[in-house]
């Protein structure tokens, strides 16, 4: 098959075959990464602008090596504040950058729906990057590609992912990720960061960190925000890290060749205690290179794939 | 001057009117009501195969005048109005600045009096600057023309506070209008809280914020014995404190959107911001409860809730556009949809946007009251039309009911006497 959208705005509207199309084409970008001379002329001439309104460190620069690998021009646009607060809409900062004839358009935005928002306005093709908390589809197709080098297939796996769920947009893009690609999700929190009605997105909820990951062989542990402490959703991190944090102790009722993964940054001694963030089963530095060669994929596919090189 | 409309089918709830007949108008007013009136040398409507309502009655409707003039005017709101077959509105006293004062009240109303296509009744801030504060002269407003008192959109949070407007308002025989949402429950929630907004992604306003407030309110009016009305419920939880309250005898009215009986938060889906309003569109559970509650009495008026936004407040990332959409112009072909769903039935329909509503704010308007004003709407229940923002006399285009088949619509909106529509 190819394969080759304008956008990618989420994880929803792809199908299983998608999913697995922009894998393989990740497989053949991963091996550029470890060569002396780590670069292609695959999308030489094509502009990228990565637009993050929110602060991003590992996204980002994944995203710009990602883009520099395959030999296009990346321009990076950290506007940290708020298109409300500069007084200029997203709309007007969106048709400004358009109007240099960028290719693609990589963007992070606080605002959820914000890049549906820009590729119903704009011609050229955006990519999202994390929006509200929405969809990060890059996200989720990275944990896919390291789960899948860990585990072959994900079909019959069972995943099990602990946090904040209701804030979480890589939840979300993960759950149908997973779903579609045959795996069970699991999900875990206190109540007060489960939002209603998620189970219907796919997954089933437990209230207890112990019985969901009971027998996973995947545990996904996202990053808990230290400003939610002390507001309504929990009482302390230290209490937080009691019941919803994971150990040593606590991996051992997952299955033993279980894999601990987190999207970064992590907080050591909260979701993650020390001896498991750097224990034998967490591929957490994995997952951050197989960023690189996903979204070099998604850039490729985007920018046209085979018919680049047609032309 | 003489006007006679003729042959239409004449329905006036309140007068439990449903017949063939002709109207004579003298002066602006209502003269006679019978079959085949011969009134001699005069103007004739010919009315046959239309329906002859009174005027409909809007009773929750901003005009954004003064201040907000590029979102609507005062002029520009009623021609909306006109065409939407609406005769008589009341308006929300959140403009800039609010009306907590007669200055403001006798601004709305003269300036509607002169310039308007359509009767303009203001009403009042609860408390000044709609702070929550201090109430507001409710004596000398109501005095000057205001007919009930809202803090709209930023409901009175004290119970005390709303104790005693409930209190002061009634000893002027006012009503308390209240949108009644607890904000202590809505933590910057921009659509309801629900399946829905877990996967898009947006914070949720769960009901449970609407139904703790309006069990609040029924209860300080049930202790009171004031009067008050709901705005806008939501909720199939509110229609059901309401439906209570009302078979314990409280004073207690409420008013239902055509969005919320219409539309459900499915409507959000592409982060449409036309589809955002508060309180926002809930589930197909509520959709259903408003309009049980309609069919069997609990809702008294149906009431467009009309807020107007440029569209630069609407075209932005969803969580941060502006709340509300405009309804005046599609209000009767939505009431009449109900009919069409067999919810209602068109006398029902009809009471629900005419005397009902009139009957809450208390004045003399929704009827054909033989020597009540001649404000009439004459109404195609049957012709198709789409919602098209260039046709559409607000200057906001905010609705989500752009590119909607409608059926029903005014042909001839009349006030007294005096036609201020026809299409």
């Amino acid at each position: 098959m190819s394969f080759n959208p304008k956008h990618i705005l989420g994880i929803k509207n792809l199908t299983a075959e998608e999913i697995n199309f922009i894998l393989t084409t990740a497989d053949s970008f991963k091996e550029i990464n470890t060569r002396q001379i780590k670069k292609v002329p695959t999308l030489r001439g094509k502009t990228i602008v990565n637009l993050f309104f929110e602060a991003s460190t590992r996204t980002r620069t994944s995203f710009e090596i990602a883009g520099k690998r395959l030999s296009a021009d990346t321009v990076n646009i950290s506007a940290s504040s708020s298109s409300v607060v500069k007084g200029e809409t997203l709309e007007d900062t969106a048709q400004n950058i358009e109007a240099m004839h960028p290719d693609i358009i990589v963007m992070r935005h606080s605002a959820s729906g914000a890049c549906d928002y820009l590729a119903e306005r704009l011609k050229c093709s955006v990519i999202n990057a994390g929006d509200g908390t929405h969809e990060h589809p890059s996200q989720a197709l990275l944990d896919a590609f390291t789960i899948r080098q860990h585990k072959g297939d994900i079909k019959g796996l069972t995943v099990a992912i602990a946090g904040d769920i209701t804030h979480s947009r890589v939840v979300r893009s993960n759950i149908y990720c997973l779903n579609k690609l045959g795996a069970k999700v699991r999900i875990t929190g206190p109540r007060t960061m489960i939002p209603p009605g998620i189970e219907k997105l796919g997954c089933e909820v437990y209230h207890n960190l112990n019985d969901a990951i009971t027998d996973a062989d995947c545990i996904m542990m996202l990053r808990i925000q230290r400003e939610r402490q002390g507001a309504t959703l929990i009482p302390s991190i230290r209490e937080y890290a009691r019941y919803f944090g994971l150990n040593e102790t606590k991996l051992k009722l997952a299955k033993k060749d279980a894999i601990v993964m987190h999207p970064g940054p992590i907080n050591r001694g909260v979701e993650l205690a020390s001896s498991v963030a750097d224990g034998a089963q967490n591929v957490i530095l994995d997952q951050v290179e197989n960023g690189v060669a996903v979204r070099m994929a998604l850039l490729y596919l985007v920018a046209g794939g085979e018919k680049l090189q047609q032309n | 001057m003489k006007i006679l409309v003729k042959s239409g089918r004449v329905i006036d709830p309140a007068n439990n009117i449903d017949d063939r007949l002709d109207i004579l108008i003298i002066d602006g007013t209502i003269a006679e009501l019978a079959p085949n009136i011969d009134a001699g040398n005069c103007e004739v409507i010919n009315a046959a195969g239309l329906l002859v309502t009174p005027g409909l009655v809007d009773l929750h409707v901003h005009l954004r005048d003064p201040g907000q003039e590029y979102k609507e005017d005062i002029i520009s709101g009623t021609k909306a109005a006109a065409a939407g077959g609406v005769t008589s509105m009341a308006c929300m006293p959140n403009t800039s600045p609010v009306n907590d004062n007669l200055a403001i009240t006798k601004y709305i109303i003269s300036k509607a009096k002169e310039q308007g296509c359509a009767n303009v009744f203001p009403i009042g801030c609860v408390t000044m600057g709609m702070k929550g504060e201090i109430l507001t002269e409710m004596g000398e407003l109501k005095e000057g023309g205001c007919v009930g008192f809202s803090d709209d959109g930023l409901p009175v949070n004290d119970g005390e506070m709303m104790r005693r407007a409930l209190e002061y308002a009634d000893t002027f025989d006012a009503p308390i209008i209240s949108h009644s949402e607890d904000r202590s429950l809505d933590v910057g929630g921009v659509m309801n809280e629900g399946p829905v907004a877990t996967e898009l992604g947006l914070k949720g306003i769960p009901w449970v914020a609407e139904d703790a407030a309006t069990a609040r309110d029924i209860m300080l009016a049930e202790f009171t014995g004031a009067r008050l009305h709901v705005c806008h419920v939501s909720t199939k939880g509110s229609v059901e404190l309401v439906r209570q309250a009302k078979s314990r005898g409280v004073r207690v009215t409420c008013e239902a959107t055509p969005h919320h009986f219409t539309l459900t938060e499915e409507a959000v889906r592409g982060y449409n911001t036309n589809a955002k309003m508060s309180p926002p569109l809930r589930s197909q559970e509520d959709v259903d409860a408003i309009r049980a509650g309609l069919a069997d009495g609990t809702i008294d008026a149906i009431a467009t809730d009309h807020a107007p936004h440029h569209r630069d407040e609407k075209n932005v990332e969803f969580a941060v556009a502006m709340n509300g959409i405009i309804g005046l112009e599609t209000l009767l072909p939505l009431t009449l949809k109900l009919v069409g769903e067999k919810v209602l039935s068109l006398s029902q329909a009809i009471a629900l946007t005419t005397s009902q509503p009139a009957n809450i704010l208390g004045i003399e308007r929704g009827t054909l009251n033989v020597g009540a004003c001649a404000d009439i709407a004459l109404i195609n229940p049957n012709k198709e039309w789409i919602v098209d923002a260039g046709d559409l006399q607000s200057k906001s285009k905010n609705s989500p009911f752009l590119g909607w088949k409608m059926k029903g619509v005014a042909m001839k909106t009349l006030l007294r006497g005096k036609i201020v529509h026809q299409r």
